[in-house]
């Protein structure tokens, strides 16, 4: 124990040496710099070739870890920091490291950025970190898979929920995938709360699949496995880059949001790391996101003059401009209690929520072969069973759902107790609404 | 469980020699240092309270009601067991009908019957759907002439049958490696005696060889009770591992269930291990003569191989069709939603041969290391367990083979706190260096090699030492003269399965890994997975590595066959 406190002594002098010498040298960035990243090699190796050129004398040494264990990696190793940079889409998780005090402010030099893409703000308001990329959320789907199974091509949200779709969407857990947490948060925000669920949960209802990493859902639409997927736009874009089947929409309840890099607090280079983020805002790094591996929107507006004519161009096109405001300290807030109630109503309950579905698509099949009031009555109420929430909008924001969630020091609910609970929510209300919609279906007949 | 007592009257071994303890003591700092400490500074938030630091059970008292979590275990449970069933159907055939007979290739039918073990994550289960899935190829010519398609790949089904196909080497390994060392003079005993045909394979082999199936068994339990990237990949979360990955990586410290369902896989691992050791407990196993010797090989008539032969191909055929989808994955173009790939290209193969030596390097270089560490602590425990009456001695065995139930994620995290504030010269951490992770692929994999050591010395008679000290030779000299050189099929079939699997080992590396130049095979996998353009070079680095294991592994079948017969015991 001694010598550990005298080694982690030892190294504290050693950084505080080591940082007084890079602020001497700031002026001349070189040697390593260390990025922790979610991007995929196709994103990163471009860029690191072409900001190893534009700044010689500096490498980029990629870390690549998925969103959430990046995070978790660099709160284990802040003691002893060895990473510069944090980088990747989901804002959430810079607003986690921000609260964490993982990040240090930097403000950069380039020009020609304006504040705000659609109606998101590109940077955070204190310069923790700043956006170089935006991307949109919307459905992908299987061209093939699609005339097979005969599926129409989908614009809405909405349109996923019709009985034509059962069994043929895929998505990501929000719980894992910082992107369709987003999605799932853009959904409630422009909705509201409980029409947004009830969205959700008829969404879900057709379900296929829920993936635990970001990428499963493009890989298996990709493959055919399943014909649509929720999927941040990249995803589409690079797969049609790539040659496969593969088109996409934006809905209109969605939001574009940036991708986003920031600077580690103690970073071990901070000048090369502060090169590598005036590198990405560059015209020469913004361009690199053009490349068919890439296809991320550039923030400065003017590289898209050297984007192809059918690249979407979030500051002229109308559709973004009409996006919803979304408003990130609200979804910061009940992260936690979005994502759980997403795995304990949806994910751990998939089955159930899929066989009551599957009546109800039968019910109004009959339905619309021959009306018949009572039957109606019955399949909306199951409809209004299933899209029960356990708790209310206020309640997902309260001090005390909060403290359950994030491991507060005072004692309180636990996570578990809470979990169990919306769990038998779910389960009950899940039966009951079966239960109602077999005597719809009896009705019809 | 009838067993048989062993008769008191063996004269009783002394309690340890100071050498003995010595080496207890080294073994036992070992797995303190690298396994214990840094698990238990991650399953100690289990027994926390939350946002205070006293002790409770509270945590464990929420985990049993809910019901999630409940059925996730009886999930888990009958899942392994499951597979086990059918990776003993895969396994017993090739196992039996390469040893027992004349069979020509048998080096090569053990090696392919290998291969599925050294599948490497995430390529295996996207290989598997390129088949088997709901659109797969087959699934699509079906409907397409039959107008029905098959679940193989649905629910908890799929999992028993992918973990079925990617853990039976296990089975076929450990169990091939007992018959080769079943003593001839019992079988020649039998016959003579009037036994033969299934009776004398049911009554005197497959008792004989029943270490080498227990150890290969409770391996493939374990390991599919713990292991969390085939259900995850197949979209099957109530299964306890997924459920403590999930929570460990989502939710974080915050939340203790994670730890709480580590604990639970923990001492359902160590309890299947102690049952299947207690299985063999009191009974004796080992023969005398010059440590087996392997059965007679006896020729087939012609309709007996090509029976024989027909099962092996069917076997193999089904067992190796993930590795057949990576390769055509590796020279497809596009492959989307049709029977094969519209097209075939060798540019995949260009970009990772390019891109990628550094971490085939690494890759041998960690993987021999661990698997190196890994048979000389299997060797030394064993010995310890089963040659001395050191008290405590049991506690090794059941340390080293909790290593098998620790997640990888937990290891990885656990290292990262428990070394990443040790600081070497130069400010760099310790849980920066390379040998980090090669440590963490020692621990991952040694109880591996422990089990094939462990199966190995049951087999060996006590007498051969006694008789060895009675003629003068020192206790180490002993072990260094006649134990290991009888043990070698074991030691060696530990040491193939220890440096495969941790070839291809992800979930601690990934926590690990700090810089590209470090990084091994499995991550480069990984992160050309990420991506539409990355998936065909990921296939081919796959391929590059299920090739390089494998030929590893045709050696050292290679190496065990010239050995037998250097010493006059092979056909």
């Amino acid at each position: 124990m001694l010598n550990r406190r005298a080694a982690l002594a030892a190294t504290l002098s050693l950084s505080l040496g080591a940082s007084l010498a890079t602020v001497a040298l700031a002026q001349a960035p070189s040697g390593k710099v260390t990025v922790v990243t979610s991007f995929s090699k196709d994103v990163t190796d471009p860029i690191k070739k072409a900001f190893e050129k534009a700044v010689p004398g500096v490498t980029l040494e990629v870390q690549n870890r998925n969103t959430n264990a990046g995070v978790k990696y660099v709160e284990e190793t802040k003691a002893n920091n060895q990473v510069d940079l944090f980088w990747a889409s989901a804002p959430d998780a810079f607003e986690v490291l921000k609260g964490k005090k993982l990040l240090t402010p930097y403000k950069s030099k380039a020009t020609g950025i304006p504040d705000k893409i659609g109606s998101y703000p590109i940077n955070d308001p204190q310069g923790f970190y700043s956006g170089f990329a935006a991307s949109g959320y919307g459905i992908m789907w299987n061209d093939r898979y699609a005339k097979a199974n005969k599926l129409p091509e989908p614009k809405e949200w909405q349109d996923l929920a019709k009985p034509v779709f059962y069994d043929h969407v895929s998505i990501a857990a929000p719980s894992r995938s910082g992107t369709t947490h987003l999605t799932i948060e853009t959904i409630l925000q422009g909705e509201g709360w409980d029409k947004g669920w009830r969205t959700i949960k008829e969404m879900a209802g057709n379900f296929r699949a829920i993936n635990e990493r970001s990428f499963g859902v493009p890989e298996q639409v990709n493959s055919g496995q399943v014909g649509v997927g929720i999927v941040i736009d990249f995803f589409a874009f690079s797969a049609q880059a790539s040659g496969f089947p593969i088109k996409f929409v934006y809905p209109s309840v969605t939001t574009v949001v940036p991708a986003n890099v920031g600077i580690i607090a103690n970073a071990p280079n901070q000048a090369a790391a502060e090169a590598f983020i005036e590198f990405l805002l560059s015209p020469a790094g913004q361009e690199v996101l053009l490349e068919p591996g890439i296809r991320r929107l550039p923030v400065n507006p003017t590289v898209y003059a050297k984007a192809g004519p059918d690249y979407p161009n979030p500051f002229t096109d109308p559709r973004f401009q009409k996006m919803i405001g979304f408003d990130v300290d609200k979804s910061e807030g009940r992260t936690a209690v979005v994502d759980t109630l997403f795995d304990q109503l949806i994910s751990f309950q998939l089955d159930a929520l899929k066989g009551v579905n599957k009546v109800l698509h039968e019910v109004d099949a009959a339905l619309a072969k021959k009306p018949n009031d009572k039957a109606k009555a019955l399949a909306e109420e199951a409809r209004v069973l299933l899209a029960a929430m356990p708790v209310t909008e206020a309640q997902a924001a309260s001090p005390e759902l909060r403290g359950a969630f994030t491991g507060g020091k005072e004692k309180g609910a636990r996570q578990a107790e809470i979990e169990s609970q919306w769990a038998s929510f779910a389960r009950d209300n899940y039966a009951k609404a079966k239960a109602k919609a077999e005597e719809a279906l009896k009705a019809t007949k | 469980m009838t067993a048989i007592p062993i008769p008191a009257s063996r004269p009783r071994r002394s309690a340890g020699t100071p050498g003995q303890i010595a080496l207890a003591l080294a073994i036992a700092a070992f797995l303190m240092m690298f396994l214990v400490l840094p698990v238990a500074t991650v399953i100690y938030v289990a027994f926390t309270e939350k946002g205070t630091s006293t002790f409770t059970l509270v945590n464990f008292y929420d985990f049993v009601r809910t019901e999630l979590f409940m059925r996730s275990l009886w999930n888990s449970f009958y899942v392994s067991a499951m597979a086990v069933v059918w990776a003993s159907v895969f396994a017993l055939p090739l196992a039996y009908l390469t040893t027992r007979f004349v069979f020509r290739g048998a080096a090569i039918v053990q090696t392919l019957g290998f291969l599925p073990l050294i599948m490497p994550p995430f390529v295996g289960a996207v290989a598997m759907q390129l088949f088997f899935g709901r659109n797969g190829s087959i699934n699509l010519l079906l409907d397409d002439w039959f107008g029905f398609k098959i679940d193989f790949m649905e629910g908890l089904n799929g999992v028993i049958f992918v973990q079925s196909v990617h853990y039976f080497p296990f089975i076929l390994i450990n169990l091939s490696a007992a018959l080769r060392n079943v003593d001839r003079a019992m079988e020649e005993a039998a016959q003579n005696l009037g036994s033969s045909g299934f009776r004398l394979f049911r009554r005197i082999v497959f008792p004989l060889a029943m270490p080498g199936y227990l150890a290969g068994a409770s391996l493939v339990f374990v390991k599919v009770f713990d292991d969390l990237a085939t259900p995850l990949l197949l979209n099957v979360k109530d299964m306890l591992a997924p459920q403590a990955y999930l929570r460990v990586t989502s939710i974080g410290i915050a939340d203790p269930m994670g730890y709480v369902i580590s604990v639970v896989l923990i001492v359902a691992s160590v309890l299947a291990m102690w049952l299947s050791a207690r299985a063999l407990k009191g009974r004796d196993y080992a023969t005398t003569q010059r440590g087996g010797g392997g059965l007679a090989k006896r020729v087939m008539t012609p309709m007996e191989a090509v029976f024989g032969y027909g099962i092996v191909i069917l076997i193999l055929a089904l067992v190796l069709a993930p590795h057949l989808g990576l390769l055509l994955l590796s020279f497809a173009t596009i492959w989307s939603y049709s029977p094969l790939p519209d097209g075939f290209t060798t540019a995949h193969y260009a970009r990772v041969f390019g891109e990628s030596s550094i971490y085939i390097k690494n890759t041998l270089i960690y993987a021999t290391i661990a698997g190196g560490i890994d048979v000389v602590l299997g060797v030394a425990i064993a010995y310890l367990v089963l040659r001395t009456k050191l008290i405590g001695r049991e506690w090794l065995d059941w340390m080293a083979s909790a290593a098998l139930a620790i997640p990888g994620v937990v290891l990885g995290i656990g290292y990262l706190r428990t070394f990443y504030g040790i600081t070497l010269p130069g400010g760099t951490p310790l849980a920066a260096l390379w040998i980090t992770i090669v440590l963490a692929l020692a621990i991952r994999r040694l109880p591996y090699a422990l089990r094939a050591c462990y199966a190995a010395l049951q087999q060996i008679s006590v007498s051969l030492e006694e008789a060895a000290e009675n003629l003068g030779a020192t206790k180490a000299r002993t072990v260094r003269r006649i134990v290991v050189p009888l043990m070698a099929g074991g030691i060696l079939a530990g040491f193939v399965t220890s440096f495969a699997t941790a070839a291809v080992e992800l979930s601690a590396t990934l926590m690990l890994v700090q810089s590209n130049s470090d990084a091994p095979l499995a991550y480069g996998l990984y992160v050309f997975m990420q991506s539409a353009a990355g998936r065909g070079p990921g296939a081919a680095l796959g391929v590059v590595a299920v090739i390089l294991v494998a030929a590893c592994t045709f050696l050292s079948h290679l190496i065990i066959e010239r050995s037998q017969k250097a010493r006059g015991m092979g056909h």
